[in-house]
């Protein structure tokens, strides 16, 4: 492809390279791009990677194993968006997705950026693993096959396959049993969101994702979806209607709240903590819910609410957005976007980080042990949160 | 196997040097009109004895390093014209120290202004910096390294007026403390020890600041600013000396810029008006604007069209996408304030040969000593003519401001040159023996500065 | 050319004098306003023509609809008398040039929203209230286009209110709407009041906002839960060409439930938002504008207003920030009508 091929052929020389891109909602750093934060060469800024992208397609650099980590190791955070002044920001993500299509097609991706895809196609998840153990994070727990019930629990790659997420999708199966939510799940027949596929720039795979869930859902009748991971969220809400997929989605903190503030869940039982919240790029920035999440834990007794310096559309990604979580680009350093973000939440003061996304709780986890922090900070997702407060152990 | 990024690698570690095209390529550019030049290695130091170490090593091997802050000076000033080392000092980015009575905070070179700005908003309200017009990612190191000024200039001048010390890394790799930190005695004063002024507006070429003690001002409870626009290029000077008369006013700026229309052809101030209290606002608004302004008011030659109380700092610039285009390049020169009619004029006039929507613009810097004008032109990064357009706009307008008997400031090589060509030979002379003193390789930023 | 229609023989046989008698920043008995009037009408100077503020509140005073406001503005600009400095009335006739493209022409046939000169205040406009209403003037690069021009009496400028003004109809004719509801009370004013005034034809009907607004809040009447919040109202001075039309302030508010607070700057007395008294070139402007919203503001507090409700765009942009900081909440009025239908207001602040 050349400039002229390319979609954003037209407007991605008008990054100026001015660097707000790279700030919180204040100044107080120029660390908020998560990959720029890890590396701090310019190239890895939101406005180097425009620039490079300008260069590749103009013919200036070749391809190399190098450009392809810088672009991927974009978490599609959306910070620059929000922070970049200059009117084309609407579209930054969507030129640097572009540019990550283009190299799919020419098959020219970071290996485990293919790994990810190839698996996902051959089993529905990144991990590999094999699409019948999708559905064995619900074993035991009593939670019924989707059969018509008011809503669909999509659970997510992460919520059914890696053992933290896990957890956390079956507490909070659990806590909608408890509130009587009439609810059912896919379990085995379950298949990936999409999310991440599509800002991998598979395009084809996404829009065949996205196709089959729809088809899937209506099959079943779906109309309301409750969802574990922002990321399905996300793309459930504002990409499935592209292709005739109308469904009422919600986060599950959305519905948690709801549940909480109509009486319909009781979590007299409180959690004793000081917590501070960890926004999801997906709830957060890509969607603005900035209020549920913490609606829900103010609504929790016992929980004193504290906020990182950076918060909301300013807060710090974990650094697993965009396949990293997986393919992983940004680990192995002290300056890894999730190490960064645990140390922040330790200044706090808090004792527990939540969270609200399975991506995010991995991440943060594992950085916690890299900081040697497990004495003074656990990572919860306000999913085992409520359920504690509300009598789940 | 290249032994000096091998050597690099030691210093700093694998991850912080890169021989990449992508590094080489992004820190081949600067934002503005200036051909790329690559350099052979981007390297980004986190200590002052790194950067010691690979200055060292680029004496002994003649490799040339170009140290860089935010990037934004805009005229070429950090693009490696004879390659070398890109050297990136934004991992240099703690506030070390802020001393609140004594007003003074003391960075490393890689604190950005709008890392200082809103380090101060949170923890030190009552104080603030002179803050550029730059986008907020500029350093202040490299913005007393080209004698920037910012929003607290029409008080108390050039930006590296404010520098109470410093800690350079001389070309040669040794170590160098200057103010009363230079014998331990805290960063609060630059004099009165015998004066080295040989790093503050030299551009990068006669060592690296890795440490500066800049003045912090009293900072109000309120902060706005005013606008009040002419007709009359020609009232400007003497507007801008009652206004500083008055010794009520923080940033004096007037500009008149085609785009929008509102703005063609008008001058506009804006004023800066600080105070503590409604009590000390309305003194103030009464000797400014009543007392001070209002014989052109009466007389239909100017207008206030109000104050609001809030200032934006940093300021979000859009100037680059003007023109749909993604950049623009400025020429500033430091003008006798009476000059602005003629500046606003001529300069009026270049860009519409150019075809280019003119902008301009003038901050006041002391008690009306000097403005700093600066005359912006718009291109579009994607049309290699609008570029060359912009280019030919900016070498005329240097030749202007030197004809209007101004100072090119922060000149790109073009202005340099100009610059030079005038120079009292003497002065020149001494330039040079400085800089073959301190750096007798000429490792530092080649190419600018350069004396024959 | 177009010419206002004014009556010189109606001033003469008025018994009231009420134009210039109940001018609030101006303190004139009948005597005087009689012979000043007829002075302006003749074209000779006067020092109403000087001192007037420009709050086109004479234009609703006249018993007889006679537009005293639009004669004194002609004559301001006829004998000179700008009531601005020059470089003011520059820039505002150079704001209202269209340097964007051409619009995009929409055709509507039907009932549309005008945002006029307001399309960055798009916010304004959603939910329920406005649903399924096409909207004209949405892009702010081009809302220049559908400038309605009025501001200029301000400026002591027609000449160019009658220059642009046919111009801007023919766009929003163009796209073929019948019944423009006016999200700006000024291009209301414009259309019903200055156009008939100087002979400017206007082929649609112009809808005010708040009667829409009212219409809408009856059709929605079940969701509204009385919103029980004191309120006062920031009359603009563009409202005094529709004072027909002021009666909706009051059916809206009762609608909502919103306790409308006794005060004395209210109605035919109410104040400017002092936004183009401070820039005037008379004497002391500056603290003349500032006194009156001072006044204004007490008056509001005084009477226990806990909310001030705003019409116009350029009011909320000169007091927003003073009623807040008097603990008032300042707010547009269709937010309010959204607060009260269970939706959230997009401005509050
Ligand atoms: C929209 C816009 C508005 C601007 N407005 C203003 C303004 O109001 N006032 C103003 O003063 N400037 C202004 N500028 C110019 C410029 O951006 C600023 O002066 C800025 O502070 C320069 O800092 P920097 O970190 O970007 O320097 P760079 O561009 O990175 O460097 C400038 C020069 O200093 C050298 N250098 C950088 N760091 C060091 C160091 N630590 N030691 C030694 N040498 C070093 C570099 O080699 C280079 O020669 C503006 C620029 C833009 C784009
Ligand atoms: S993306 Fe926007 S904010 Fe970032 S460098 Fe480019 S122009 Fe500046
Ligand atoms: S989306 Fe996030 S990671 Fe990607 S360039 Fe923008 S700020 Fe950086």
């Amino acid at each position: 492809m050349t400039l002229t091929d390319y979609k954003y052929g037209d407007v991605i020389h008008r990054c100026f390279r001015c660097g707000y891109c790279k700030f919180p909602i204040n100044w107080m750093d120029v660390n908020n791009c998560p990959a720029y934060a890890r590396f701090r060469m310019e190239t890895y800024s939101c406005g180097g990677r425009l620039w490079l992208t300008r260069a590749w397609l103009e013919g200036e650099i070749e391809w190399s194993d190098h450009l392809a980590d810088i672009l991927y190791s974009c978490t599609a955070c959306k910070n620059c968006e929000v922070k970049c002044p200059l009117s084309f920001n609407i579209d930054i993500l969507n030129m640097m997705i572009a540019a990550k299509g283009e190299m799919v097609e020419r098959g020219e991706v970071p290996s485990p950026v293919k790994e990810f895809l190839e698996n996902i196609q051959r089993q529905g998840n990144p991990y590999g693993t094999s699409r019948a153990k999708r559905g064995e994070w619900m074993e035991g727990t009593g939670i019924e096959a989707y059969q018509g019930q008011e809503f669909l629990y999509y659970v997510g790659c992460v919520g059914s396959y890696d053992t933290r997420g896990q957890e956390t999708a079956r507490i909070l199966g659990k806590v909608l049993q408890k509130a009587g939510v009439s609810f059912g799940v896919l379990g085995n027949d379950e298949n990936c969101d999409g999310n991440e596929v599509k800002n991998l720039g598979e395009e084809t795979l996404f829009e065949m994702l996205a196709e089959e869930n729809v088809a899937q859902f209506q099959g079943l009748g779906v109309q309301k979806i409750v969802t574990l991971s922002p990321h399905s969220y996300n793309t459930m809400k504002n990409d499935y209607p592209g292709f005739n997929g109308e469904f009422e989605v919600s986060h599950y903190t959305q519905l948690l709240q709801g549940l909480i503030r109509d009486g319909g869940l009781d979590v007299s039982g409180g959690y004793n903590a000081t917590v501070t919240y960890h926004d999801p790029c997906f709830l957060g920035r890509w969607n603005e819910e900035y209020n549920a999440p913490r609606a829900v834990l103010k609504s929790t007794p016992g929980v004193q609410l504290v906020e990182m310096a950076r918060n909301k559309d300013g807060a710090l990604c974990c650094g697993g957005g965009g396949g990293n979580f997986y393919i992983d680009l940004l680990g192995g350093s002290a300056d890894s976007p999730a190490r960064r973000r645990v140390r922040e939440a330790c200044e706090t003061g808090a004792n527990v980080l939540a969270v609200a996304c399975p991506n995010c709780l991995t991440m943060l986890e594992d950085a916690v042990k890299a900081e040697g922090l497990e004495d003074k900070l656990a990572v919860k997702d306000i999913a085992e949160i409520v359920g504690e407060a509300c009598g789940i152990k | 196997m290249d032994s000096v990024y091998q050597a690099l690698v030691d210093i700093v570690g694998q991850e912080h040097v890169s021989n990449r095209q992508e590094e080489l390529f992004i820190y081949s550019y600067d934002l503005g009109t200036t051909e790329p030049h690559r350099p052979d290695y981007a390297v980004i130091p986190r200590t002052t004895e790194e950067i010691q170490e690979i200055v060292k090593l680029a004496n002994k091997e003649k490799v040339p390093v170009v140290p860089l802050g935010g990037g934004l000076s805009l005229a070429g000033l950090a693009v490696p014209f004879r390659g070398g080392i890109a050297l990136d000092l934004k991992r240099m980015d703690s506030i070390l120290e802020v001393n609140e009575k004594a007003r003074y905070a003391v960075v490393e070179c890689g604190v950005s202004q709008g890392q200082l700005t809103s380090y101060l908003e949170r923890n030190f309200p009552h104080l603030t910096h002179s803050e550029p017009g730059a986008p907020p990612t500029a350093t202040i190191a490299g913005n007393v390294a080209i004698h920037g000024q910012g929003d607290l200039a029409q008080p108390y001048g050039f930006n590296s007026d404010m520098v109470n010390g410093l800690e350079i890394v001389l070309p040669t790799g040794e170590v160098c403390k200057f103010g009363s930190c230079s014998i331990g005695s805290g960063w609060y004063t630059q004099h009165p020890l015998p004066d080295v002024g040989l790093f503050l507006g030299w551009s990068g070429t006669t060592g690296i600041i890795t440490k500066v003690s800049i003045r912090l001002f009293p900072s109000k409870k309120i902060r706005g600013v005013g606008q009040f626009v002419v007709e009359d290029e020609e009232l400007v000077p003497e507007i801008m000396y009652k206004l500083t008369h008055t010794q009520m006013t923080e940033d004096v700026i007037a500009f008149s810029q085609a785009i929008p229309p509102f703005a063609s052809g008008l001058q506009h101030f804006t004023i800066n008006i600080v105070a503590d209290s409604e009590k000390e606002l309305e003194f103030k608004h009464e000797i400014v604007w009543d007392d001070t302004l209002g014989e052109y008011i009466r007389s239909g030659a100017g207008g206030f069209l109000g104050f609001r109380s809030g200032l934006q700092r940093p300021q979000v610039s859009k100037t680059s996408d003007w023109r749909k285009g993604g950049g623009f390049e400025y020429v500033g020169a430091i003008m006798p304030v009476e000059t602005y009619p003629e500046c606003y004029r001529r300069g009026r006039d270049i860009s519409e040969r150019h075809d280019i929507p003119y902008t301009v613009l003038g901050r006041c810097i002391g008690a009306a000593h000097a403005m700093m004008f600066s005359w912006t032109y718009a291109f579009n990064r994607a049309d290699p003519e609008t570029i060359r357009q912009a280019r030919e706009a900016l070498h005329e307008t240097d030749d202007l401001a030197l004809e209007l008997h101004g100072t090119i400031w922060k000149p790109g090589l073009y202005g340099q040159k100009l610059v030079m060509e005038r120079l009292d030979p003497n002065t020149l002379n001494l330039m040079k023996k400085i800089k073959q003193m301190l750096d007798p390789n000429g490792i530092m930023n080649p190419g600018n500065w350069e004396v024959s | 050319m177009y010419e206002l229609k004014f009556n010189e023989d109606e001033c003469l046989s008025c018994t009231t004098q009420d134009c210039l008698t109940r001018c609030q920043y101006m303190d004139i008995d009948r005597d005087t306003a009689k012979a000043e009037i007829l002075k302006i009408a003749h074209g000779e100077d006067s020092f109403v023509l000087h001192d007037c503020v420009t709050c086109y509140a004479c234009e609703e005073y006249c018993p007889v609809n006679n537009h005293p406001f639009y004669l004194i503005v002609e004559k301001q600009e006829e004998l000179d008398v700008p009531p601005l400095p020059r470089p003011l009335i520059r820039r505002g006739i150079q704001t209202g040039i269209p340097f964007r493209g051409e619009p995009d022409i929409e055709e509507i046939n039907g009932q549309a929203l005008d945002m006029g000169v307001f399309s960055d205040l798009m916010y304004l406009i959603q939910g329920r209230l406005f649903e399924g209403l096409p909207v004209i003037s949405q892009d702010p690069r081009k809302m220049f286009h559908y400038f309605c021009q009025l501001m200029y009496l301000h400026y002591g400028r027609t000449s160019v209110i009658k220059e642009r003004l046919p111009g801007i109809i023919q766009t929003i004719a163009k796209h073929n709407v019948t019944e423009v509801i006016c999200f700006h009370d000024e291009c209301y004013g414009t259309y019903t009041s200055y156009c008939p005034a100087v002979g400017i034809d206007v082929p649609f009907k112009a809808v005010h906002l708040f009667e829409f607004l009212y219409n809408r809040l009856n059709e929605l009447k079940d969701d509204i839960n009385p919103i029980n919040l004191k309120v006062a109202y920031q009359r603009p001075c563009s409202s005094r060409l529709s004072s027909d039309k002021h009666h909706f302030v009051r059916g809206i508010f009762e609608l909502i439930g919103a306790e409308n607070v006794e005060r004395e700057y209210v109605d035919e007395n109410a104040l400017c938002c002092g936004g183009t008294i401070q820039g005037q070139r008379r004497e002391g402007s500056r603290k003349r504008a500032a006194d009156v919203q001072k006044r204004n503001i007490e008056d509001m507090k005084n009477a226990g207003a806990e909310v001030c409700v705003f019409n116009c765009p350029a009011c909320y942009t000169t007091l927003g920030s003073m009623v807040a900081k008097n603990g008032i909440r300042p707010v547009f009025m269709s937010d309010l009508c959204r607060l009260a239908i269970g939706e959230k207001p997009a401005g509050w602040r």
